[in-house]
C-alpha cells in the first residue's frame, strides 16, 4: 500500500460537519419573508386579525361583540367545512369542482332516505355520508387511474350530481317543520349552545374540529406527508416509494365524506333540505383556499390558512353589511383580496428575496 | 309474432304521422327558465293539459339553469323552423332574447311572455303574470293592518332578491313599501328610501341559506327587528330560523310572495303570517288557449284594462284575515298552490 493511497488520511483534512444552510442576516423584511415562508398561514391570520380590528374600530361593539363574532362562525361553517375539503385536493395539485353539489346532493338523500322511504334517520345519514364519499371515490378513481385532469373529472362530476340531486328530488323542499317532528337528528349540527354570550352551533364546533384533526393528520402522519408529496411532485413521490394512486382516490373520497358533513351541516343550518342550496359552494371554498395561502399548484400550505381564509370572508361580509355598504362592495373586495394572495404567494415562493 | 308486432308499430306510426299532420296548423311552444324549479314543473302542466284538451302539439323547452339564455335562444329558433303558432315564454334575460323574439314574430308566431316580462314589455305581443306590485302591496297593507297602531313604530327588515335588482324584486319591494304606507322616493329602485322605519335591505339569492343569512346580518343591525319583507317563502323559510336561533320566531311578523304549497303550509303553521300567491298553471293554460285563438283567427290577446299585460291575479294567502284588505283561507290556498 502506497502512501498517495492513504483515503483515512485524505478524509481526516476534510471538513466534518454536515452540509447545512448558511443563516445570514437579511434584515427584518428578509426575516418577515423567511416567517411567511416557513408558516404559510400567518398571511390570512395577518390579514384576518386586521380586518377585524378595523372592523371593530369602525363599528365598535355592534361588530366586536360576542353576538357578532360568534356570527361570522355560524355563517361560515359551511364553506369552512366544504373548504377544509377543497384544501386537501388542492394540495395534490387538482381541484374539485362538485363539492357543492356533493354536499347538497347529501343533504338531499339525508332527507329523502328519511322521509320517502321511512328509514330510520341515522341510517339515512349514514347512507348520505357514504353517498358522498363514494362520489369522492369516484372523482379520485378517475383522476387516479384514468388519468384524466381533475377540472375536467369534477367539472362533469358537478352537472351529473347536480341533475341527478334535482332528478331525484323533484326541486321539492322538506319543511323545517316536519324535520324537527319527525327527524330532529337531521338538524343536529344546528344544535347550539351558549357560552358567555357567545352562540357555537355543533356545526361550527364540526369545522373546528375537522380543521384541527385534519391539520394534525396533514403535518404527522404518513399519509399526510404524502399528499404534500403528490402534489409537490408526483413523479418524485413515485418513486421515493408513494403509492400516488391510492393517495390521490384517498384524498377525492375523504374530500366527498367532508362534503357530505357539510350537508349535514346545511340542514342544520337552514333548518330544511332544500335542493337548490349550496350552488356557489365549489367557488366559495376556491376563494377560501385561495385567500388561505394554500397554492393552486399544489404541495404548498396549510390547512389552517384556509381556515382563516373562510373567516376573512366572513368578516368582510358581515363588516361590511353591518356598515350599511351594498353587498355588491363585499363581492369587489373579495375579488381584491383573491388577487392579493396569489400576488403574496408568488412573493413568498422565491426564496432568495 | 314478432312480425305483427312489427307490422303494429308500423300502422302506429302511420296513423300518429297522420295526427301530427291533422294538428300541423296549430303547435305551440313553451320556453322556460329551467324545468326543475317546481313554478315552472307546474307551469308546464298547466299547458300540456290544456294543449291536450285543445288538440295543439305542444313542445317545451327549458334553460339548464336560471340564467341560460343560449338555450333560450336555440328553442326559439327551433320554433320557427318547426313552424309552430306560438310561443310562451319565461325569459332568462329579459332585454337580451328581444332580437330572437323579434325574428320569431316576423316569421308570424304569437309570442306571449310568461312571469316575467321582457324589456321592453311590447316586444312580446302580450305579457301574461302576475302584478308584482300588487302581490307586494297586499302583504304591505296586511302587515300595517296586523301591528295596528304599532306599525308606526315598524322595525322592518327587507330582504330581497339580487343584488342586480331585477324588476320582479323591484316590483314586490316597492309594493310591500306602498302597502305599509311607507314613501317609495324612486318606486324603480330597492333601498333609497330614507323612512327610518326601515332597517336595511340585504339579498338572499331567493333561497333558504340566503334568507338565513340576510336576516342574521340585518339582526346584528338591529335585533329589534319586527316586520320582514321576503321576496319568496324559501327566503321567508331561512328568515324564520334565523330568528328561532335567537328565540325571536313568536314576536316577529314575516310577509311573502308566491303561493307555493311549503310557503302555504308555513302560513298555517304560523312561520309566515301572510303571503301573497300566484298563478303559474293559469299563466299557461291561458297561455295556450290564447295560441289556439290566434291560430283560428289571428286575434291576439288583449292587456288587462289600465295595465299593459295580462293580470292573472294574485291572492292574499293567510289564516290571520285583518279588515280592509282581502284574502283567502290557508285550505282555500292549498287548494291553488304549486310545487
Amino acid at each position: 500500500m502506497s502512501a498517495t493511497d492513504d483515503y483515512e488520511g485524505a478524509a481526516s483534512g476534510a471538513k466534518s460537519e454536515v452540509a447545512q444552510f448558511e443563516d445570514h442576516d437579511r434584515g427584518f423584511i428578509g426575516r418577515f419573508h423567511h416567517a411567511l415562508h416557513v408558516t404559510p398561514a400567518l398571511v390570512p391570520l395577518i390579514v384576518l386579525v386586521s380586518a377585524i380590528i378595523v372592523f371593530g374600530l369602525l363599528l365598535g361593539s355592534k361588530f366586536f361583540s360576542p353576538f357578532a363574532l360568534t356570527l361570522i362562525l355560524q355563517q361560515v361553517q359551511i364553506v369552512g367545512i366544504v373548504a377544509a375539503a377543497q384544501s386537501l385536493v388542492i394540495l395534490t395539485a387538482g381541484i374539485d369542482l362538485s363539492v357543492g353539489a356533493i354536499a347538497v346532493i347529501s343533504s338531499v338523500i339525508m332527507g329523502q332516505f328519511t322521509f320517502r322511504y321511512g328509514l330510520p334517520v341515522e341510517i339515512s345519514i349514514v347512507c348520505g355520508l357514504a353517498f358522498g364519499t363514494a362520489i369522492g371515490a369516484i372523482n379520485g378513481f378517475l383522476v387516479a387511474a384514468m388519468r384524466l385532469p381533475p377540472f375536467i373529472v369534477t367539472l362533469g362530476m358537478w352537472q351529473i350530481v347536480l341533475a341527478a340531486n334535482f332528478l331525484y328530488s323533484a326541486n321539492e323542499t322538506i319543511r323545517s317543520q316536519e324535520i324537527e317532528a319527525e327527524a330532529p337528528l337531521l338538524q343536529a349540527l344546528g344544535w347550539k349552545f351558549n357560552l358567555g354570550g357567545a352562540v357555537f352551533t355543533v356545526g361550527v364546533v364540526v369545522m373546528v374540529a375537522l380543521v384541527v384533526i385534519l391539520a394534525y393528520i396533514l403535518r404527522h402522519t404518513a399519509w399526510g406527508r404524502h399528499v404534500y408529496a403528490v402534489g409537490d411532485d408526483p413523479e418524485a413521490a413515485e418513486l421515493s416509494g408513494v403509492n400516488v394512486k391510492r393517495t390521490l382516490i384517498s384524498v377525492y373520497a375523504t374530500t366527498g365524506f367532508i362534503c357530505a358533513i357539510a350537508g349535514w351541516a346545511l340542514i342544520g343550518r337552514i333548518g330544511s333540505v332544500s335542493p337548490t342550496s349550496g350552488q356557489l359552494l365549489n367557488i366559495e371554498s376556491i376563494t377560501a383556499v385561495v385567500i388561505g395561502g394554500i397554492s393552486l399548484f399544489g404541495g404548498r400550505g396549510s390547512i389552517l390558512g384556509t381556515f382563516f381564509g373562510a373567516l376573512i370572508v366572513g368578516v368582510f361580509t358581515l363588516g361590511l353589511r353591518l356598515m350599511g355598504a351594498d353587498a355588491q362592495w363585499t363581492y369587489l373586495l373579495i375579488g381584491v383580496l383573491i388577487i392579493a394572495a396569489v400576488a403574496v404567494d408568488q412573493w413568498i415562493r422565491r426564496v432568495s428575496a | 309474432m314478432k312480425k305483427l308486432f312489427a307490422g303494429t308499430a308500423l300502422a302506429m306510426m302511420a296513423s300518429t304521422g297522420i295526427a301530427a299532420a291533422d294538428a300541423h296548423s296549430t303547435s305551440a311552444c313553451l320556453i322556460t327558465k329551467t324545468d326543475t324549479n317546481p313554478f315552472f314543473v307546474k307551469m308546464r302542466e298547466g299547458a300540456m293539459a290544456k294543449a291536450e284538451e285543445l288538440g295543439i302539439t305542444l313542445n317545451t323547452y327549458a334553460g339548464r339553469v336560471d340564467g341560460d339564455h343560449e338555450t333560450q335562444v336555440q328553442a326559439i329558433e327551433t320554433c320557427i323552423a318547426d313552424g309552430a303558432s306560438g310561443i310562451l315564454i319565461t325569459a332568462s334575460d329579459t332585454s337580451s332574447i328581444v332580437p330572437a323574439v323579434e325574428q320569431a314574430r316576423e316569421a308570424g308566431l304569437l309570442v306571449i311572455a310568461l312571469d316575467t316580462p321582457l324589456d321592453p314589455i311590447d316586444a312580446a305581443d302580450m305579457t301574461f303574470a302576475t302584478d308584482n306590485f300588487v302581490a307586494g302591496e297586499l302583504i304591505g297593507q296586511w302587515a300595517a293592518a296586523a301591528l295596528g297602531d304599532e306599525a308606526a313604530n315598524a322595525r322592518i327588515a327587507m330582504l330581497d332578491l339580487a343584488v342586480s335588482q331585477p324588476t320582479v324584486g323591484v316590483l314586490r319591494d316597492q309594493g310591500f313599501l306602498q302597502g305599509f304606507g311607507i314613501d317609495l322616493a324612486d318606486p324603480n329602485v330597492n333601498g333609497d328610501e330614507d323612512d327610518p322605519r326601515i332597517v336595511g335591505n340585504d339579498v338572499t339569492a331567493g333561497n333558504e341559506e340566503g334568507g338565513r343569512r340576510a336576516m342574521e346580518n340585518l339582526l346584528a343591525v338591529d335585533p329589534m327587528v319586527n316586520v320582514v319583507y321576503t321576496i319568496n317563502e324559501p327566503a321567508a323559510a331561512g328568515a324564520y330560523e334565523a330568528l328561532k336561533s335567537i328565540g325571536r320566531e313568536n314576536d316577529v311578523l314575516i310577509v311573502s310572495v308566491d303561493g307555493g304549497c311549503p310557503g302555504v303550509q308555513n302560513v298555517a303553521d304560523g312561520v309566515i303570517g301572510a303571503t301573497s300567491q300566484q298563478y303559474p298553471l293559469l299563466m299557461a293554460s291561458l297561455g295556450i288557449e290564447a295560441i289556439a285563438q290566434y291560430a283560428e283567427d289571428g286575434t291576439v290577446p288583449a292587456p288587462t284594462e289600465g295595465k299593459n299585460f295580462f293580470d292573472t291575479g294574485v291572492a292574499l294567502v293567510t289564516d290571520q284575515p285583518v279588515d280592509g284588505v282581502e284574502s283567502i283561507s290557508v285550505e282555500e290556498g292549498m287548494a291553488l298552490c304549486w310545487g
